[in-house]
């Protein structure tokens, strides 16, 4: 059986990246012949049930107070009771922010080989490889694990969210819950902001803009996007922008479908963290800048002419 | 105060990366190796201020691995770290790693456990919480900000769309993001020092791989840029719609 670890937003709802572990460990069951379920941990606002359409027959709920905040020791301890009790030979969380706490812990609690960061379905033709990223986008490595119980972790955006029709039938877990050791006093989200890591689309910028005070004209485009706004280190560094915006070798790494990036050079620290986006546009008025030896699309002018233009013509897509 | 900061030892990034044996080992013949830059910039500076901030805060640095490895751990002391231990073995997997570093914070007792959120090159995330597992020890990943009042830490960590804070006793198992601390580069002074501090090697407590890497490839050349007329920005947003159907 396939376990998929199903994580919870502070407001109750599933995240997007956990709908993409759905899809992925329900086809991945589908491979392996057998049944997919997910494991509920956080209360949840909505109907559980209905997750039964991106392909999981059963829905394992611990409802625990204590469970209420992700506390990566106690939520680790839970799964493995809820990998004992139903069986899982495989269990696929997100590589995002809580996968990438839990995921290890469960790994090292169980003896069970997990794979951080895959990118596609197993191999399981002739043992269990999965495919990962690795050296920073540059390459990637097909890993095998050889352990009874199996553990993989999504990447965010590398695997395509797919509905059906069916329902799951939510079911109780009794688990013992320890109390957590760690206590969150506070959550800030960024309010009316895509999350960077879920983004489909993002936009993002350079030194090129000369200041804060020009980041208005790509917040513009953004929100025409629906996109993510991001920025590269020396503008993070310069505080510009908050440190959760910069994407590159040391800030996040991001894979969306499309990334826009606008006054950015493209040094080969940045293009670590956005190498594995689909699709990139780069505007720059250096027709030098090495940047678009990494694009698919790009624009050699003043991006505070450009960009004005670009927000315009999408307008006019609706 | 005790903190053991895990140092990991990384191609630089702009190495290039190639594969021998049938694309099954990564080629090191021309590469360049540094400290981890999250190793770097992150854990190990944020537990050098919080040494200056009190004299009586002892680091240890941790690393895994063969002789090689010694220049950069030097590097790491010069930086500021106290004394460092190798574990003398070659890593294969994230587990033998969190394995041999559990062992060593075993032994030494430490208060704070401190390590990068990732390494550039296996990019697993993994190694702070499986010795957080196997120490038995909370984890906070992906701390942006740590602030000690006794024993007690006030950690921020991102999440989707914005941060959490917590608070926590210690001890506890850290990975450290942006945020957490300013790049230092190393002075004259922390050079000559780290020459004379101790590095002792251990040998290394008997693990098993859960994992082995089967084949390495590399993506697939892109096809070249396509570029637009800077006057004629509606021809990209028409390319971006039907060609790429990104939008």
């Amino acid at each position: 059986m396939v376990l998929i670890f199903i994580d919870i937003a502070e407001d109750g709802n599933v995240k997007k990246s956990s709908l993409e572990a759905l899809t992925y460990g329900a086809q991945l069951a589908k491979q392996l012949g057998v049944e997919a379920q997910g494991v509920v941990l956080a209360p949840a606002t909505e109907d559980l049930s209905a997750l039964g359409k991106y392909g999981v027959s059963k829905i394992h709920q611990v409802k625990n107070d204590s469970l209420k905040y992700f506390d990566a020791q106690v939520y680790a301890k839970v799964l493995a009771q809820a990998v004992e009790q139903s069986g899982a030979t495989v269990v696929v969380f997100s590589n995002n922010t809580d996968g990438k706490a839990v995921a290890p812990r469960l790994s090292a609690r169980l003896k069970a080989g997990l794979v951080a960061g895959a990118v596609a379905l197993p191999e399981t033709s002739n043992g269990f490889a999965v495919k990962k990223s690795v050296f920073s986008g540059k390459a990637f490595a097909n890993v095998n694990i050889t352990t009874p119980v199996k553990i993989i972790s999504l990447n965010p955006n590398a695997f395509k969210i797919e509905e059906g029709t069916g329902t799951a039938e939510v079911v109780e877990l009794n688990a013992t819950v320890d109390a957590p050791k760690v206590k969150v006093t506070a959550v800030k989200k960024q309010s009316g902001e895509v999350p960077l890591a879920e983004a489909e689309i993002v936009v993002s910028g350079g030194r090129g803009l000369k200041g804060p005070e020009n980041w208005g004209i790509l917040e513009d485009l953004a929100r025409e996007l629906h996109a993510g706004l991001a920025c590269s280190r020396p503008v993070a560094d310069a505080h510009w922008r908050p440190h959760n915006e910069h994407v590159g070798q040391t800030g996040g790494a991001i894979a969306p479908n499309l990334y826009i990036a606008v006054g950015i050079s493209g040094a080969i620290q940045h293009l670590a963290g956005v190498n594995r986006s689909k699709v990139i546009v780069v505007i720059n008025k250096d027709a030098e800048a090495p940047f678009f030896k990494a694009a698919d699309y790009g624009i050699v002018g003043d991006l505070f002419e450009v960009l004005p233009k670009f927000t315009e013509a999408v307008k006019q897509l609706k | 105060m005790k903190i053991l900061v895990c140092i990991s030892k990384t191609p630089d990034t702009t190495a290039k990366i190639a594969f021998t044996d049938n694309n099954t080992k990564f080629d090191t013949g021309s590469v360049q190796w540094i400290i981890n830059p999250n190793d770097e910039y992150y854990a190990l500076v944020r537990a050098i201020e919080l040494k200056e901030a009190d004299a009586s805060t002892v680091i240890h640095l941790v690393t895994v691995g063969a002789p090689d490895a010694d220049a950069i751990i030097r590097k790491a002391l010069a930086l500021g770290g106290d004394e460092a231990i190798r574990v003398n073995t070659e890593s294969q997997d994230s587990f033998t790693i969190a394995s041999q570093i559990a062992e060593v914070a075993k032994q030494g007792s430490y208060d704070l456990v401190f390590l990068g959120k990732e390494t550039i090159d296996y990019n697993g995330s993994c190694v702070g919480g499986m010795v957080a597992e196997l120490l038995d020890l909370p984890y906070i990943s992906l701390a942006t900000k740590f602030e000690l009042n006794g024993t007690t830490a006030t950690v921020t960590r991102e999440i989707e769309g914005g941060e959490e804070i917590c608070e926590v006793s210690l001890p506890v198992v850290v990975s450290c993001n942006k945020g957490m601390a300013e790049q230092r580069i190393p002075n004259m002074r922390g050079i000559m020092a780290a020459r004379t501090k101790p590095l002792k090697v251990v040998e290394p407590v008997a693990t098993e791989a859960l994992t082995s890497i089967a084949e390495f490839s590399l993506p697939p050349a892109k096809a070249g840029v396509k570029l637009v007329d800077a006057d004629n920005v509606a021809e990209l947003v028409r390319l971006l719609r039907e060609e790429a159907k990104v939008i």
